[in-house]
């Protein structure tokens, strides 16, 4: 064996190992075109080929594959929501993340620790219990602890007794899990890849015809295919993207940043977070700790970053931990996140016949990637959208229907 | 430090700022315009037209604003109209 190694290693003209194919030319015509080539577009791609049968499918990606919010985001999988409809869709989607490494094959890095979201103020607490509840009515595993018990889960946090942020107590949520997430899109996209989907990487849409109530052709940069049915999972551009196919949707952009620090020995094994502070923490398997938070004060489609909100990071991680203070900033980034009124996904049908969406992401999209993937490919293999996706329709803003989750995103990464 | 002018107090950091969100028509939409109104907001690539409120002395106005390059082109008083001078610092 040692001497095959060597032989091996001295061959020229090594093949390179690829997990995802290079891109292909584009073909005149496919079953499914996705549009975005990020998690939700690839795990769409991946259930449509493995679950349905589906196998000629396009995905399209502007730039690289997972290169948008899906490698921006700070990767946390939880189901602590407030309205049955959301704690129902994310427990579904946390249970896929669990058996995912397995299902594909692919280690996800899936690592199952808890989320600890802090209460510094009696109406934080007034919610956490009201969630909490909600939580437990539709099984998931959470529960409102109090600030002994705080001390308990996670020593290190600053209890700030008497001070301006005492910590009043917290939502202890045993479900949450973070994971690795270009390994997510990278697993989907190889094994989806192996049933013959092709992925397009450097793609982009440049417009669409559309005839009646249908899509017919989607124009590229590389040119012009037809398409029998349409998803749309394009991120921060889902707004724009639509438009191209005369569909209005409910969306803002605003950038949301975040940073990580330079490695540290692991201390942190839960997903830490404050309502109050907007302050996100969690420790990557390298040892940095990943620190997040809110989206910027105000509209914008840019990844630019900033000063004040990087300062608003810093001084919320270092109210929670102190210790952080000489701890060096190693990489800072943002993304642009498409935000809906109600701060809960757009899925499902369109006022056009064979076109789909999933957008209005935000800054949530993250912990649905299996679970949108799976229901729309569900949806789009049988023409009917399953009864877990039909609260999230585009048509409930005309019904004035909404899921309202703003205090289940926006403040509680 | 990117600065903002206020019409009232010129040249400001644009953290004393507060975002009050699109311009919208002064009138009284119903049905489906109502929808519009309240759920569809403008999410152009472009410049929006936007309230805005320094916090420090309460000034509330309107700038102009690019909304991929953060430009901001001018900011004026509702009533100043759009021959407006007041100044476009970043």
């Amino acid at each position: 064996m040692p001497f095959n190694l060597l032989k091996y290693g001295l061959r020229s003209g090594h093949e390179p190992f690829r997990d995802i194919p290079a891109t292909p030319d584009l073909k005149a015509s496919y079953d499914v075109v996705i549009i975005g080539g990020g998690g939700h577009g690839l795990a769409a791609a991946y259930y449509l080929s493995h679950v349905h049968g589906i196998t000629n499918i396009a995905v399209l990606e502007k730039g690289y594959l997972a290169g948008g919010n899906t490698a921006r985001n700070t990767t946390t999988i939880r189901s602590n929501y407030l309205t049955p409809p959301s704690i129902a869709f994310y427990k579904e989607g946390v249970e896929l993340y669990e058996t995912l490494s397995q299902e594909l094959g692919f280690n996800i890095m899936f690592s199952q620790r808890g989320q600890l979201t802090l209460a510094h103020s009696d109406g934080a607490m007034r919610s956490f219990r009201l969630r909490a509840e909600m939580g437990k009515h539709m099984g998931t595993r959470i529960e409102v602890v109090d600030p002994k018990t705080v001390r308990e889960i996670c020593p290190q946090v600053h209890m700030d007794e008497g001070g301006r942020h005492e910590v009043l107590g917290g939502l202890w949520h045993e479900d949450a899990a973070t994971a690795r997430h270009d390994a997510v899109a990278w697993g989907y996209a190889k094994r989806a890849a192996e049933r013959g989907v092709e992925i397009h990487q450097r793609t982009e849409v440049t417009g669409m015809a559309v005839s009646g109530d249908r899509v017919t052709e989607i124009r590229t940069n590389r040119g012009t295919i037809r398409a029998g049915q349409v998803l749309q999972a394009a991120g921060g551009l889902n707004g724009q993207i639509a438009a191209l196919a005369g569909i209005a949707l409910p969306i803002r952009c605003f950038p949301l940043q975040a940073m990580v620090t330079q490695p540290l020995k692991p201390f942190l094994d839960i997903l830490l977070s404050s309502s109050d502070l907007h302050t996100y923490l969690v420790q990557s398997s390298r040892g940095e700790i990943v620190i997040g938070g809110g989206t910027d004060p105000y509209q914008l489609a840019s990844t630019r970053s900033t000063l004040p909100q990087k300062e608003a990071l810093a001084t919320g991680a270092l109210q929670l931990m102190p210790f952080l203070h000489n701890v060096k900033l190693l990489r800072q980034w943002a993304g642009i996140t498409d935000i809906t009124p109600d701060f809960s996904p757009i899925m499902g049908a369109s006022a056009l016949q064979n076109y789909w969406l999933d957008a209005g992401w935000g800054t949530w999209g993250f912990k649905a990637t299996a679970v949108a993937g799976k229901r729309l490919a569900e949806t789009i293999a049988t023409g009917r959208v399953p009864a877990i996706l039909q609260p999230f329709a585009l048509e409930r803003f005309d019904r004035f229907a909404l899921l309202n989750e703003m205090g289940a995103t926006a403040a509680g990464h | 430090m990117k600065l903002m002018t206020c019409p009232m107090n010129g040249p400001r950091s644009i953290a004393e700022f507060q975002w009050l969100g699109a311009v919208q028509p002064d009138d009284d939409p119903q049905g489906g315009a109502l929808v519009e109104r309240l759920f569809f907001a403008p999410n152009l690539l472009g410049v929006l037209r936007e309230w805005w409120r320094h916090t420090p002395t309460n000034t509330v106005f309107i700038a102009e604003r690019h909304l991929t390059t953060n430009e901001i082109l001018r900011t004026y008083f509702h009533n100043a109209g759009t021959d407006s001078t007041a100044g476009a610092a970043q």
